[in-house]
């Protein structure tokens, strides 16, 4: 396994945005979601979520499978349209959106099996790509996922959690405002997923950029967002911040606190009933 | 001591043929003669057959009266005109049949107006199996190129538009997703998504119809020609020359061969990708 570029996690955010003042268009972007309403024929599956998310935050989203946590990330990514209600970025209602502002990760890898881990990275830079610039950056970012070595090799040679790593670098390599990341690391065994997790956390860090994570494991939610919201049938229930210094500790007293008390919501349990682990339950299984 | 060294030497060595063997057979197996052992044997078998009488010259000659049989056609310049005539017919017949399958497979492949209009009636046409238009195609054509031109292309088609349209429909729908979301124009995703995905598939096509087409185009030849390989045999049929006869059956086995190893190499240049044909 390739070392990870480790070297920003022990920077707190705070720290990171005074030391280097930001540029426009290179920060994250902030997202306001208005009455945002989904159908599926007579099924509602979104029923007016109301949302601002600040720009740079790392906000995951929790929920039960089917709740409509990806529904509404895939909203946001512009995969599919709303039936009511809207969202925008930058606290422009009218502008239209910069090029390259919303990129998503999906659970599956998805790369071209047919084109080189380098090619599949330009993928990301758009209607730049081939051009020598974007060619520079694809193999800046592919450094920074510590990858910079497999370019020319075919997606098939790499492993579950290296492909993971390539989206990614795909996902980044146009310095998007906002990164929508749908369960990215649900299908990684434990060990690549906690190295995914800072990995995630140190990009985060080191390119300031909004980030909406809709995962089932409370723990992951709680390890990396700033904020962690749930979704209970279309609806929000629970907004919480977590006011906790990074790199998180996993297992921290604070922690399984926060844990717990979001499981208890989540699978309607009284909260005075203790639980044995709550690391090994999950809000829901996979992803729908 | 002498015996004490060799019952420790006995295990060894049955170890080092054991490894020998292991060898052997791993050479065996990445050997590109290997292929080659049983068509060889096979003639020798002939040959020998044939010199000790044992198969009647006029039932199968030598594989020597063979080869003679093909020395003396090519020195009076027989057998490479018809060879030519047949290549060119089967290269145009499938460039013709090949060309209009791979359009319609990717027309009903993307667009499901164009696969609701067409391909029922293309399926229709299919089940005609094609050797029983050749009445029709005689009466059309007479024995003009045409006619072996229509047979052929008709025969290359549908296994070049099954396989395209199957590989076109058979696209991942995520990775469609993916290449949309990064904003990929249609052309983009056609040219980096949809034709690489369908590719193998269409490969299958290709090797699949190759066969059909020297099946067809040999019928054909047969039937209705006055050149051609096929035609070559019919006519040395009537002066009772077998040996030109099992020539020309030769000479489509070998161009038969030929034709699919050259798909086969262009498969694996541009299936590289593909774990199916990545060096182990």
């Amino acid at each position: 396994m390739t070392a990870m570029p480790l070297t920003l996690s022990g920077a707190t955010r705070a720290h990171r945005v005074e030391s280097q003042p930001t540029l426009k268009g290179d920060e994250g972007a902030s997202l306001t979601v208005r009455g945002l309403v989904k159908s599926f024929g007579d099924i509602q599956v979104l029923r007016g979520i109301d949302l601002h998310v600040p720009a740079g935050q790392f906000l995951a989203i929790v929920g039960r499978s089917g709740c409509g946590k990806s529904t509404l990330l895939r909203l946001i990514a512009g995969l599919d349209r709303p039936t009511a209600g809207g969202f925008w970025l930058d606290d422009d209602r009218d502008a239209e959106p910069r090029p390259h502002e919303v990129r998503i990760m999906y659970q599956e890898p998805r790369l071209l099996p047919w084109a080189s881990v380098l090619q599949n990275v330009e993928v990301g830079s758009g209607r730049d790509r081939g051009k020598p610039a974007s060619v520079a950056r694809a193999r800046e970012v592919l450094r920074s996922v510590g990858l910079e070595s497999r370019g020319d090799e075919w997606p098939s040679v790499l492993s579950g959690g290296q492909k993971q790593r390539v989206a990614l670098a795909r996902a980044l390599v146009s310095h998007p405002g906002l990164l929508a990341l749908d369960e990215p690391l649900g299908a990684l065994d434990a060990l690549t997923r906690i190295e995914m997790q800072r990995l995630l956390e140190s990009m985060w860090l080191d390119q300031r950029f909004t980030a909406i994570l809709v995962t089932h494991d409370v723990a992951e939610a709680l390890t990396l967002a700033d904020r962690v919201v749930m979704i209970e049938e279309g609806a929000i229930t629970l907004d919480v911040p977590v006011d906790l210094p990074r790199p998180r500790r996993r297992g921290s007293l604070e922690l399984g606190k926060l844990e717990e008390r979001i499981l208890d919501q989540l699978l309607g349990d009284p909260p005075s009933v203790p639980r044995p682990s709550s690391r090994s339950t999950h809000g829901c299984s996979a992803n729908s | 001591m002498s015996d004490v060294s060799q019952a420790l030497a006995t295990p060894v060595v049955r170890n080092g043929t054991a490894s020998i063997r292991r060898e052997w057979k791993a050479r065996f197996l990445q050997s590109n003669l290997t292929q080659w052992l049983v068509p060889t044997a096979i003639v020798a078998i002939w040959q020998i057959g044939s010199q000790l009488g044992l198969i009647p010259s006029n039932f199968l000659p030598a594989p020597s009266a063979i080869l003679a049989a093909g020395y003396r056609l090519t020195l009076n310049g027989e057998l490479p005109t018809n060879i030519a005539v047949s290549f060119q017919r089967a290269a145009t017949g499938f460039l013709i049949g090949g060309t209009l399958a791979f359009a319609f497979g990717l027309a009903n492949g993307l667009s499901k107006i164009s696969e609701k209009l067409v391909d029922s009636t293309l399926q229709m046409i299919r089940n005609i199996p094609n050797l029983a238009l050749i009445p029709l195609v005689i009466l059309w054509f007479g024995i003009d190129e045409g006619a072996k031109l229509f047979l052929t292309s008709l025969g290359v088609f549908f296994p070049i538009y099954i396989n395209t349209f199957h590989g076109v429909r058979t696209v991942d729908p995520q990775l469609v997703e993916m290449a949309r979301s990064y904003g990929m124009s249609s052309w983009d995703l056609f040219r980096r998504v949809i034709l690489p995905s369908a590719l193998p598939s269409i490969f299958v096509g290709v090797r699949y119809a190759l066969g059909i087409m020297w099946l067809t185009l040999i019928v054909a030849e047969t039937i209705a020609a006055n050149s051609g390989i096929g035609y070559m045999a019919m006519h040395a049929r009537e002066f009772m020359l077998v040996d030109v006869v099992v020539l020309a059956i030769v000479i489509y086995a070998l161009l038969g061969k030929v034709a699919d190893s050259s798909v086969r190499l262009l498969e694996r240049l541009c299936l590289a990708w593909h774990p199916a044909f990545q060096k182990r």
